[in-house]
């Protein structure tokens, strides 16, 4: 473990389902919802693993419609 | 813990109109993120295109007019001589820039104007419904080249990049793709050069965003990244192709 790590926020009402972000994620932390939909209509990304998250922002780079936020998080014991 | 990445204040709170996975998405963000950190978002004109990025002014938290098709670098230029201390960019696609456009582009960067061109180019009309533009890729199929885009009728692909790079007053031209994370980072540096090429006043500037069309291509959005990697950059290479010589 590098220590590094990260926690996605999803402004789920802004996502359009389209899953560039999913495939991107080099550590499978998000996954499409098809369980519930969002206001627009679509199903939208959620976060399904945060604790594997890096903070390496890859899906906020991807996303066309700016859904995330990321928190980065400096773990005390990892440095 | 702190806040490493978040929305940029260039961008409004209107939710774009774009089909999901269109990475004209991306354009906007990276013009919005440079325009920030620049510190020019209230010093900034646009000028709107026609085509998909046709509502661009909705999502652009700058001051924006929409231009008739093809001549958003010919407002831009009046604008510019006009207010020679505002930054002022055209954001236009491959229909509009590469097609009824190519006079106004060719001859903005002939008379070397203090512009920058945020070029987005998906190879295809997105917003008439997916037809073959100058840029579609031979062999690409269109809703009007159903059999895909033959050369010894169409021709070939035109390379705006290439071409421009030509032009002797011409300051920098540069080919970015937006398929992958790590492009886009490289992506954002080359708008980033561009506008800091228009402060300095060096005169025109252009950056090619190689973009996908999930709807006009009928792929999904993931596999129009792929089909972008794999037919589009081999065809349109990425790089600088002019650079101011300080630069």
């Amino acid at each position: 473990m590098t220590g590094r790590r990260g926690i996605p926020h999803i402004a789920v009402d802004s996502c359009k389902g389209c899953a560039l972000c999913v495939s991107v994620c080099p550590e499978s932390v998000l996954t499409i919802d098809d369980a519930r939909v969002n206001l627009k209509g679509y199903y939208p990304v959620s976060v399904e693993a945060v604790e594997n998250c890096i903070a390496c922002l890859s899906c906020a780079l991807i996303c066309p419609d700016v859904v995330f936020t990321i928190e980065r998080v400096v773990d005390q014991q990892g440095g | 813990m702190s806040v490493i990445f978040s929305k940029t204040s260039g961008l409004t709170e209107t939710a774009t109109h774009y089909c999901p996975g269109c990475t004209h998405g991306i354009a906007h963000r990276l013009v919005a993120e440079v325009l920030e950190e620049l510190g020019l978002l209230g010093e900034t004109i646009g000028c709107a295109s026609v085509g998909c990025s046709i509502l661009s002014y909705n999502y652009l938290n700058v001051d924006m007019i929409e231009c008739s098709h093809g001549r958003a670098p010919a407002v831009a230029t009046g604008i510019k001589r006009t207010v020679p201390e505002k930054t002022v960019f055209t954001y236009q696609g491959d229909g509009d820039l590469a097609s009824i456009g190519t006079a106004e582009i060719v001859h903005a960067a002939h008379r070397g104007e203090n512009i920058t061109v945020i070029f987005v180019n998906n190879a295809i009309y997105g917003m008439t419904g997916g037809q073959m533009a100058p840029t579609t890729l031979a062999g690409q199929k269109t809703t009007t080249a159903p059999e895909g885009r033959q050369p010894e009728f169409s021709g070939l692909p035109l390379k705006m990049s290439e071409m421009l790079a030509q032009v002797p007053s011409a300051s920098y031209v540069e080919r970015v793709s937006l398929h992958h994370p790590k492009y886009i980072r490289k992506a954002k540096k080359a708008v980033l050069r561009a506008f800091t090429c228009q402060m300095e006043h060096r005169g025109f500037s252009l950056v090619e965003l190689l973009s996908t069309c999930p709807t006009g291509w009928g792929l999904d959005p993931i596999d129009s990244l792929e089909w972008l990697e794999a037919n589009m950059i081999p065809y349109y290479p990425l790089g600088v192709f002019r650079a101011p010589e300080e630069v």
